[in-house]
């Protein structure tokens, strides 16, 4: 290939990509006709959600909104929008959290091993996620710092990476407790040893923050900088949220004592026997992450695994979201999974929210996401029918108000239904270097 | 903010095809269901979708088994679906199925009705009853490790009808499995093909002996010396126990017994295969395996059945001219290793290039330790399959491949009175299985 040729090519590849930005940033999208599913508010059976510079600017009514002259207006009609899916337990991207050296590394950042271009990325999207926490595994007591992520489609995992006020990337800490940690010494072999060493940590920490406090201004008294003790202090202050895989009933309650112990705020994952302690659950104020599978069993702590688990929590007033635990469960199937909620009996409202605005609410990010509200990031899903019927597919996903998912391109239809070469990571973007800055 | 406008239904609008250019997904038109589109059915909601009209159901004795079942829509599998139609069954075996109007039912049968009724589900395809629920290293039966290549070892000897995994896919309509020893060596032993009831194995065993199930590709290698390490060891293995077992049987119908060797339980299975008694059960995903299989049936004349074959799209015209059915690896089966190019189309495409197809729960090392194949075929049926299609993959196409078609897989007078009956299209996430049929003894009722 001539040096022309490939000067061709960039540049062909460069027009859509401008035009998109173009689209996304300067020129308002009205989304017209569709049914609405807000999440937030009932839902609109003709609505027109309008888009600016990446953000909902209104939601509502095909009647009652107006559309500005310059907007670019798409034809919705016969299909269903709602927020992007947003996912409180995901692997993707290639994880590589805390090694085999011990079982408590509160210092290892997951942000630090991912790859932004893994195809699991690109999988996420054909399901209508736009909102991930990649999280290390469960093979340790803490695991480390977990990353919430924007499903952009970016170069650099910084480009998506979710930022705090302060600039700062916005993640939780990752802790297990049962039968997952346990392994040969420095590893747990127990129960109560797992606790005590968790306890000890903590206890750790306390002393670390009370002298950091002690010796405030006094550089020379200073205790020396410990990554690990930084961190389990965030915690202790409430500035970083556990989130704690458990599943057995005992193992809830021991995460429960823990919490009160030393204060901490934790959101329980998978918590296979929640349906047991439902009850101690909302009394504590502590929301579930809740993963389903199609059978139980599989490992012990899983065999009394439930369809009902979400509908008995919600019913017991828990804030309960749904994760896909990618590649526990294919993030292309997660509408499925809410809908095996409905199944064991959840209302289908409450699942659409378990999937969305509950997410956002775990994550501390529902000023932003999780429902279709002006002011907030114009993340949404269009669906071609009822979210959580098995004949439904996800037809498009919008991030930031950036169309990342088309079931229309092939590429994306490849990654959506799978076939030869379909996880393959993705070619490097010719769109994305102002991405970079962002 | 409700997504129900009624209690318990939820009515969408029909999504209009190509209206922005863009067009319906495939296999969106054709229900399952005669019921509304949308219809969305839990817990909680007061409508009866059973109705038990005779008390002591469940003290009916399985040999005298006699009870009638009303379908608003009856899938018998042997022409278009019955609208308000009756399924009667005495002694165990279907004796009527025809309208409601004009069928009688025997006085004091009782009867239990439903919205949507299917011949009892079958998996053609698990390892269900020998992967034990709990996972633990006691009750994990299906794979023994010693050798690489042990025909000899027989699902029925393995098989626990009580584990609660069979229980489980049974509550989901699922009466009949193909079940035995999983992937993980060259030739992992024998299949079966049961009953889901969890009776005994005399009652519930269709096919005692129904398939030697083999494994080509890396999921069959192994560290010791006596397992192969490379995709052409492994073939090399197999073809010298085909032709071990060739001479074995040569040999053995000598007609001085003097030259007859002593028997050999391996070669003697193998040699079943060799006479076509035994089909040889494949389980390949990368295309290379697939035609590995393919090669090796066409010198050695065996009855090949294709398992799993992720990438089988590469190869529809050889697949089909051998004229070798293929058990398609479960819809939602994770994209790893060689499963890696697998696709939720994937059985569409057989079954649209005229191969025979049927639908499995396959082989789960972990969570979830069984699928369930009611599940994967809906994905495959709203991936292109279609319901009806999909519905056939997991009856009587499945029992046509398996060779049980005399048995179960439709409903028609002299068949197994085995059912599924459920409160909407079986395929819909939200639709429930109401209960579970085995030859006339209701085996699992609730809404699952």
């Amino acid at each position: 290939m001539t040096l022309s040729m490939k000067i061709t090519i960039l540049l062909l590849g460069l027009i859509p990509a401008l035009a998109r930005g173009v689209e996304a940033q300067d020129i308002p999208q009205a989304f017209i006709g569709a049914k609405i599913l807000p999440v937030e508010g009932a839902p609109i059976e003709k609505g027109t959600l309008l888009v600016h510079r990446g953000k909902i600017v209104a939601v509502g009514p095909v009647d009652a909104v107006a559309v500005p002259g310059d907007a670019a207006r798409i034809d919705m009609t016969g299909r269903v929008i709602i927020p992007g899916l947003v996912c409180t337990h995901s692997h993707l991207g290639g994880i590589g959290g805390a090694d085999s050296s011990a079982p408590i590394q509160p210092e290892v950042r997951i942000l630090d091993s991912l790859n932004p271009r893994d195809a699991g990325y690109r999988r996420a999207l054909a399901g209508g996620l736009t909102t991930i926490n990649v999280m290390p595994g469960s093979g340790h007591l803490i695991s480390g710092q977990t990353a919430y992520l924007k499903l952009r489609r970016a170069g650099t995992i910084e480009a998506m990476a979710i930022r705090k006020q302060d600039g700062s990337a916005a993640g939780g800490l990752k802790m297990a407790n049962g039968t997952n940690s346990h392994r040969e010494p420095p590893f747990p072999g127990t129960r109560g040893k797992s606790a005590a060493l968790v306890r000890e940590a903590f206890v750790r920490a306390q002393s670390y923050r009370e002298r950091l406090a002690r010796t405030g201004g006094d550089a020379e008294k200073r205790p020396a900088r410990d990554l690990g003790l930084e961190i389990l202090v965030e915690v202790l202050e409430g500035r970083r949220v556990v989130h704690h895989h458990t599943h057995r009933a005992d193992d809830i309650r021991t995460v429960l004592r823990l919490r009160e112990e030393f204060g901490f705020r934790v959101v329980l994952h998978h918590v296979s026997e929640g349906w047991k302690v439902a009850g101690e659950i909302a009394a504590a104020g502590v929301p579930c992450s809740v993963i389903l599978v199609d059978s139980p069993g599989g490992k012990l702590e899983a065999k009394e695994l439930s369809f009902e688990t979400g509908a008995i929590l919600e019913r017991a007033g828990v804030l309960m979201a749904y994760h896909t635990d990618d590649w526990i469960t294919d993030s292309r199937l997660f509408l499925r999974m809410a809908a095996l909620g409905i199944r064991g009996g959840l209302p289908p409202e409450k699942a659409l929210r378990a999937l969305t605005l509950a997410g956002a609410e775990i994550l501390d990010l529902s000023s932003r996401i999780g429902s279709l509200a002006p002011g907030k990031d114009a993340d949404f899903a269009v669906l071609s029918g009822d979210p959580f019927s098995v004949y439904t597919r996800v037809l498009r996903t919008f991030v930031d108000g950036e169309k990342v998912f088309d079931l229309e391109d092939p590429a994306d239809r490849l990654v959506a239904e799978g076939g030869y070469g379909a996880l393959s990571d993705a070619t490097p973007f010719l769109c994305c270097h102002e991405d970079e800055t962002r | 903010m409700s997504l129900a406008p009624e209690a318990g239904i939820v009515r969408l609008p029909a999504a209009a095809p190509g209206d922005d250019g863009s067009s319906e997904p495939p296999g969106a038109d054709a229900r399952l269901s005669d019921t509304t589109r949308y219809r969305v059915r839990y817990l909680g909601d007061t409508r009866m979708r059973i109705l038990i009209l005779a008390i002591g159901l469940a003290a009916a004795e399985p040999a005298t088994a006699q009870i009638a079942v009303r379908g608003r829509l009856v899938h018998t599998m042997t022409g278009e679906p019955l609208r308000d139609a009756v399924v009667i069954i005495e002694n165990g075996r279907i004796t009527a199925v025809g309208p409601a109007a004009t069928t009688t039912v025997p006085a004091g049968t009782p009867m239990m009705v439903a919205e949507v009724v299917t011949p009892g589900l079958i998996d053609a395809r698990a390892t269900a009853g020998l992967t034990g629920f709990l996972n633990q290293k006691q009750d994990q039966d299906q794979l023994d490790p010693t050798d690489a290549i042990q025909p000899e070892l027989r699902a029925i000897d393995a098989f626990n009808p009580d584990d609660p995994l069979v229980a489980w896919v049974r509550g989901f309509g699922v009466t009949t499995l193909h079940t035995g020893h999983a992937p993980g060596a060259l030739v992992s032993g024998q299949t079966l093909v049961v009953k889901t009831a969890g009776r005994s194995l005399q009652q519930d065993v269709l096919v005692p002996a129904a398939a030697v199930a083999a494994n080509l590709g890396p999921a069959s290698f192994g560290k010791d010396r006596k397992s192969p390490g490379t995709r052409g060891k492994q073939v090399a293995m197999l073809r010298q126990e085909l032709l071990k077992a060739r001479e074995y049987a040569e040999r053995m119908a000598s007609s001085d017994p003097e030259k007859r060797p002593d028997r050999n339980l391996r070669l003697e299975t193998l040699s079943d295969v060799l006479a076509g008694r035994l089909p040889l059960l494949v389980t390949a995903h990368r295309a290379q395996d697939i035609r590995s299989a393919l090669r090796l049936r066409d010198e050695f004349g065996f009855r090949l059945l294709l398992d799993g074959a992720a990438e089988a799209y590469l190869l529809l015209p050889e697949i089909r001219a051998a004229g070798v059915p293929v058990l398609v690896h479960p819809a939602m089966q994770r994209a790893t290793d060689d499963l890696v190019n697998m696709s939720f189309t994937t059985a569409a495409a057989l079954r649209k290039a005229e191969i025979a197809i049927a639908l499995q729960s396959g082989f789960e090392s972990y969570v979830p330790k069984t699928r369930v194949v009611l599940f994967e075929a809906a994905v495959a049926a709203a991936h292109d399959l279609g319901p009806e299609a999909a519905l056939a993959a997991i009856t009587r196409d499945a029992a046509h491949i398996l060779g049980v078609a005399d048995r179960v897989g439709s409903i028609a007078p002299g068949r197994d009175g085995d059912l599924a009956l459920f409160d909407g299209d079986p395929f819909e996430y939200t639709t429930h299985c109401m209960a579970t049929i085995i030859e006339g003894t209701v085996v699992s009722t609730g809404r699952r």
